[in-house]
């Protein structure tokens, strides 16, 4: 058996990398895409096929990262998902309501006559929305250490906001990157909005986490990473402000610094991210159960890893192209 | 009622409305590829008409397969959290391999397969039909492997009641897995035959004169009446499979009671498991044996000596009857329809409508199979290791009903608008033109006939 020589508890860390990648790779990349969905204008139908357009050939992928994380969650914690997906039964299953409509909507509209279309779009945004909406929740009830107490459901309603403005942002983004004129320049208009709650909702976020548990209370104010960390919410700010200025000056003609939003947009996601794993490792529910407590048998987390070691960089590889292919705007809705 | 039952019929309405869609794409995608090949080879453009048809079916088919497939992945640990815990050190693996190896793929080059046309070369878009449907296929290669494993367990060692792997050759080859595998697959290779048949007799049906769909009826047709035989006499090796391992499960099938030498073959009965007995028996005589064992006084053990250990026997029974029943039909019709094909090049109007009739006719068929190799293996969830009602979730059961409710509420949906979208997508293409004047000029250079023969 190859790697015989890693100890589980490396094993453990792998493992929770690999989970960290996952979820990191899904909030961005599927993060964009519920964006656009979430954006979708109710009323309007001008935007709509361009907007689609603009995540057909990717979302499928952007899913499959959600079925990574929780396929490892599953395997490698097997205790740690069952207590989490059990505690958040309700949300789960919304949020997974939600993927249902917005997975099918997509396919569905573009085959529909036009009266039958609106339904499907309508269902392509709620579904988005509910999604968004369900994975915040269950973010902030995850944060709190599985609580389900009134203050515990408040602050992860408040999480359900941040992270479907954290969605729309980055949606919005991606919509700025890939679209032209008049779409384009709603599509700033969205980011700019998007920009001033998220940026509300950091810190609102930020502040109630000091509030939950001790230690990353006494982590952030008191010990040497304190510093580090308490750097990275600066850092978003400092982000986020840029991006701001840029917006106001967007669209330009030449089209100068569309990439840049989208760019910010994942760097502030990769800090936030960053900040809630640096808070809360060596814990896979927080202040409940650790990576050692919730590990499953090493010999199956050795013979998986073989395959995730030669198979993660291929998916990544292959990715990488598939972006590269359809780089640039988004072309006109037709499935052919 | 209870977390335990709901959480089973939540399952069990899962894994039905899930196993319609890799159904049909695992062979649809092997089918995409035939066409993009044939469009390669001969130039004609009614190739890529057939491919942009059933391209759309399949991107459909597989966004209904992926996010039925995402709520199942859910359920393992909330609804059985019981199976993980035991049986999580093998089955854990094989599904990570499975979203590993296959469902990035499948996912990523579906997006070169559907919108990638114009931008990429012309064999980087073969490539990624080619890669989409071995994905699929490595998809249900993994899926099939852990349920066999389910099935006939091998290559694990339990310690305190929780099951290690041990040799994960064995486990992954276990001795049910061929021959599920092999039928699976031709399962597939039928139910998406089927569909596409039935779906082109509808549009010849509508009046669409157009070449597309006789080419794809004529290529649907003539596969099914290939492959049935072949599932036949796959299906019949898988069942001495069981008879080998779980012979109960076969017992249930044939509902045979007594141990008996020379077991009838059950045309029809109503099998009552109070009474442990049949009422209405109509049968051929020793054909049971015959087929199982075959020897005319091969001995069948009867359930009765598994009492208490044999799943319940009138779904099994019931299920095998209709899944054999249709089977036969698919038989019947693709040589028929093969017959009339080649001698005559056209389906009577009567056997149009059969075929349309037939369209689904591979999801009946593959649902009453799962329901017999699947119920067949109750109590247990792993066979002879983990019995089912100790897998359960201790979720409050008013929380199942609830996810019960919905899923049900959204399937019937889905279903409902699954079909729907299909009918009319044939109707419209019914109005599409043929071919366009580019690919007009393209066709006079092709030098192979598309409807050969």
């Amino acid at each position: 058996m190859p790697f015989e020589s890693l100890s589980i508890e490396v094993l453990g860390d792998i493992y929770i990398g690999l989970l960290a990648l996952a979820v990191l790779l899904y909030a961005i990349l599927d993060g964009y895409d519920l964006g656009v969905g979430v954006l979708i204008p109710p009323r309007e139908e001008k935007f709509r096929d361009d907007m689609i357009a603009s995540i057909g050939p990717y979302w499928d992928a952007n899913e499959t990262w959600l079925v990574l994380a929780v396929g490892l969650l599953l395997f490698a914690f097997p205790d740690a998902h069952s207590e989490i997906l059990q505690t958040l039964y309700i949300p789960a299953t919304l949020m997974l309501l939600g993927l249902i409509l917005r997975g099918v909507s997509f396919d569905f509209r573009a085959k529909v006559a036009q009266v039958k279309k609106r339904r499907w779009d309508l269902s392509f945004k709620y579904g988005s929305l509910l999604t968004t909406l369900s994975q915040g929740y269950m973010l902030g009830i995850w944060v709190t250490g599985l609580r389900t107490d009134l203050w515990a459901q408040g602050f992860a309603l408040l999480a359900a906001f941040g992270l479907t403005a954290a969605y729309a942002f980055i949606g919005a983004c991606w919509l700025i990157l890939k679209s032209e004129s008049a779409l384009q320049e709603k599509a700033v208009y969205w980011a700019r909005r998007g920009l001033i709650v998220l940026s509300v909702g950091i810190v609102a976020v930020s502040v109630a986490n000091l509030t939950l548990h001790d230690d990353v209370r006494q982590m952030w104010l008191n010990s040497n990473w304190g510093f580090l960390l308490m750097a990275i919410p600066v850092a978003c700010f400092g982000l986020l402000s840029f991006c701001g200025v840029i917006l106001k000056r967007m669209p330009e003609t030449d089209g100068r610094g569309e990439k840049l939003p989208f760019i910010i947009a994942m760097t502030v996601f990769v800090l936030c991210f960053a900040a809630f794993g640096l808070s809360y490792y060596p814990f896979v529910v927080p202040g409940q159960m650790t990576i050692a407590d919730a590990i499953s048998d090493a010999n199956s987390l050795r013979f998986l890893l073989v395959g995730a070691i030669i198979v993660v960089p291929c998916i990544l590889a292959y990715t990488f192209m598939v972006y590269r292919i359809f780089a640039g705007k988004s072309e006109k809705l037709t499935y052919y | 009622m209870d977390a335990f039952i709901l959480s089973r019929l939540q399952f069990a309405l899962n894994i039905s409305f899930h196993i319609l869609f890799p159904t049909i794409t695992i062979a649809l995608g092997w089918y995409l590829f035939y066409f993009k090949l044939r469009s390669n080879i001969s130039g004609h453009p009614v190739w890529m008409r057939m491919y942009r048809f059933w391209v759309r079916v399949f991107a459909l088919t597989f966004a209904l397969g992926v996010v039925s497939g995402v709520t199942m992945s859910f359920q393992f640990g909330t609804n059985w959290p019981g199976f993980m815990e035991k049986a999580g050190n093998v089955a854990g693996p094989l599904l990570g391999y499975e979203v590993l190896t296959a469902f990035f793929l499948e996912a990523t080059f579906l997006g070169i397969m559907l919108f990638g046309i114009r931008r990429v070369p012309n064999w980087l878009h073969t490539l990624s039909t080619l890669i989409v449907a071995f994905g699929t296929t490595v998809s249900a290669f993994w899926i099939l492997s852990l349920n066999s494993w389910m099935h006939t367990p091998q290559g694990h060692e339990i310690v305190d009641g929780v099951i290690y792997a041990k040799d994960w050759s064995e486990i992954i080859f276990n001795p049910s897995f061929p021959y599920r595998f092999a039928h699976m697959l031709l399962a597939s290779g039928l139910t998406a035959s089927f569909l596409i048949a039935g779906l082109s007799a509808y549009r010849i049906y509508r009046g669409d004169d157009k070449i597309a769909p006789k080419l794809a009826l004529k290529t649907a047709t003539y596969t099914a009446a290939v492959l049935i035989p072949l599932q036949i006499y796959a299906g019949d090796l898988h069942g001495l499979n069981t008879l080998e391992h779980q012979p109960q499960k076969v017992a249930a099938m044939e509902g045979v009671w007594e141990t008996e030498q020379g077991a009838p073959l059950l045309l029809f009965a109503i099998p009552d498991e109070e009474s442990r007995t049949n009422h209405f028996e109509i049968g051929i005589p020793r054909g049971a044996s015959l087929i199982l064992t075959h020897s005319l006084d091969g001995e069948i053990k009867g359930l009765n000596e598994f009492e208490g250990e044999h799943p319940p026997v009138a779904p099994v029974f019931y299920s095998f009857r209709i899944m054999v029943g249709m089977g036969m039909l698919m038989l019947v019709c693709a040589w028929v329809g093969s017959f009339y094909l080649y001698r005559k090049g056209a389906m009577p109007g009567w056997l149009t409508k059969v075929f349309m009739g037939m369209s689904f006719s591979g999801w009946i068929a593959t649902l009453a199979g799962w329901y017999v190799t699947e119920v067949g293996r109750q109590p247990y969830l792993v066979y002879g290791v983990l019995q089912t009602e100790d897998a359960v979730t201790g979720l409050p059961a008013g929380n199942v009903a609830f996810s019960l409710t919905l899923y049900a509420a959204i399937y019937a949906v889905l279903l409902f608008a699954y079909m729907g979208t299909l009918t009319l997508m044939c109707r419209r293409s019914v109005e599409i033109e043929e071919i366009t004047s580019e690919e007009r000029e393209k066709a006079k250079t092709s030098k192979i006939s598309p409807l050969g023969a």
